[in-house]
């Protein structure tokens, strides 16, 4: 499974790329595999403030539903539209055009996971 | 994201399939204690297939069950709902079986194989529930009833394609068998029975392996005709899907020992009119009688959210029942659920919702199916 070695990661298996103090976050290969077909995604609201650790919107697949949690502390500043209408990219392609939102960061981010931790967490899980 | 995949329970079965589906990379989940494939890719993919083409099915889990004797006929039309002595030799039926208040215990499928020789399939949970009534029940009969599950792999075909899949490698005239019949026949030149059944709403073939064949070899030879037809394998995911499309209740989810036949809309499979006692009989005749005192129905979705087991029904805010399945449909593209609702339901009364996790989304009360194939 794909673990793209300039991304950070959190065990609730999203990724985060932080540029310029703002983090665009996804979801992992791994979990769009282990989630089969999505459905139905409902990112936050752009200029909504979210906390580290807050769920902020649902990712549903043809089996289940799975909270969206903020990995950072910051403010919305964008969502990805094109993946509310066609869900299915975050299956095909869960690193580029399957991103979900953006922050701001209001803090530098702390407990972020290395490609490595992400990795063995998978692991370990499988 | 939580709540990824679930460990598996301590060492399910495996189907003798299981190699197969570890080769194809399927995602194989604990089933009611059977390691099966619940997809091979994409389950809408799977589901569009065997919409389109033709899909390809372990269901080794499937329970089996052997009624042999002079009084083998006499036994199943007091033990199960249907009339089953009248079932010609070579055809099947579908139904069930339940306690003494019409609860249903399982819903099953019963092929005549001869004169006093029946097979009846049942769910892979409710195996040990079905085997055990009918034991009970068998005493004064002079029949036999064997668990014969761990004897049988089943494999099915369906889809539009599935004729064409399967015609090349049988000795059976495939236009001659109609639907719901079952006889001895080759495939891939091992002894089966080949029936056309399915629970996917389309044409298709139910093939049960019996002891010293080789799955493998049937499953192989299936893939190789099926081929340049698009044939795909296909979990249980995209079975349950088809099955919903096809308003075909699920154990579990429509039906349960809290619920009769009538209650699911699946009272013709009760044969009141069939000579002496069955089990449930005074209970099914109220049941039958009264006001039914709720209905299955159908909803679609207006939304993209999906409707799922448990969730509220309303009418106008006031809680009306609740859905007993629910999913996206690849086929209509909306979100589709039956429900259990009260009473009879005006759909012209008020708006109907369901509450989607403390949201409600607006639904179309429909009845069922929802989907019917072309004959």
């Amino acid at each position: 499974m794909s673990v793209p070695a300039e991304l950070n990661y959190t065990s609730e298996h999203e990724w985060v790329a932080i540029n310029d103090g703002v983090a665009t976050i996804g979801i992992t290969a791994y979990a769009a595999e282990a989630l089969g077909d999505i459905v139905y995604v409902e990112p936050p609201e752009v200029s909504a403030t979210v906390r580290a650790g807050d769920t902020c919107g649902e990712v549903e697949s043809t089996k289940s539903v799975s909270d969206i949690y903020s990995p950072v502390n910051g403010e919305v500043v964008d969502v990805n539209r094109t993946v509310v209408d066609e869900p299915e990219l975050i299956g095909t392609d869960p690193y580029g055009q399957g991103w979900l939102f953006k922050v701001e960061l209001a803090e530098e981010p702390s407990d972020l996971l290395t490609p490595e931790q992400y990795t063995q967490l998978t692991e370990g899980e499988g | 994201m939580t709540a990824l995949g679930s460990e598996a329970a301590p060492s399910p079965r495996r189907t003798p399939l299981y190699e197969v589906h570890q080769q194809l990379g399927a995602n194989l989940v604990d089933f009611a204690g059977w390691l099966m494939p619940l997809r091979y890719g994409s389950e809408t993919a799977e589901h569009k297939a065997v919409r389109k083409t033709a899909g390809l099915f372990d269901l080794s889990h499937m329970g089996e069950i052997h009624i042999t004797g002079p009084q083998a006929a006499d036994l199943l039309d007091y033990a199960l709902v249907g009339h089953l002595s009248k079932v010609k030799v070579g055809r099947a039926r579908y139904t069930m079986i339940t306690a003494e208040d019409g609860g249903v215990l399982d819903d099953l499928i019963v092929y005549r194989l001869a004169e006093d020789d029946y097979l009846v399939v049942a769910n892979a949970a409710n195996q040990g529930t079905v085997l055990a009534a009918l034991t009970e029940r068998a005493a004064g009969f002079d029949a036999r009833v064997d668990d014969r599950s761990a004897d049988y792999a089943l494999i099915a075909v369906q889809g539009p394609e599935a004729v064409r899949i399967l015609a090349p490698l049988t000795d059976a005239d495939l236009s001659e068998i109609r639907y719901y019949a079952g006889y001895r026949h080759t495939v891939a030149g091992r002894p089966v029975l080949l029936a056309r059944t399915g629970y996917t709403g389309e044409d298709g073939f139910e093939i049960f392996v019996e002891p010293g064949t080789e799955a493998l070899h049937i499953w192989d030879a299936l893939v190789k005709s099926g081929e340049p037809y698009g044939l795909t394998p296909a979990g249980l995911s995209a079975r349950d899907t088809l099955r919903l499309e096809a308003g075909m209740p699920l154990y579990g989810n429509e039906l349960s020992a809290e619920t009769t036949p009538f209650d699911a809309g699946q009272g013709r499979v009760v044969k009141f009119e069939k000579d002496g006692d069955f089990v449930g009989r005074a209970a099914l005749l109220r049941a039958a009688e009264n006001d039914r005192p709720r209905k299955l129905v159908g909803l679609i979705g207006h939304g993209r959210r999906v409707l799922r087991k448990g969730h509220t029904v309303l009418c106008d805010g006031q809680v009306v029942g609740a859905v007993t399945s629910g999913a996206p449909s690849p086929t209509l593209g909306n979100p589709i659920a039956m429900a259990y609702v009260d009473g009879e339901p005006d759909i012209t009364a008020g708006t109907f919702t369901v509450d989607v996790r403390g949201r409600t989304e607006e639904v179309d009360v429909v009845e069922l199916p929802f989907y019917k194939r072309d004959r």
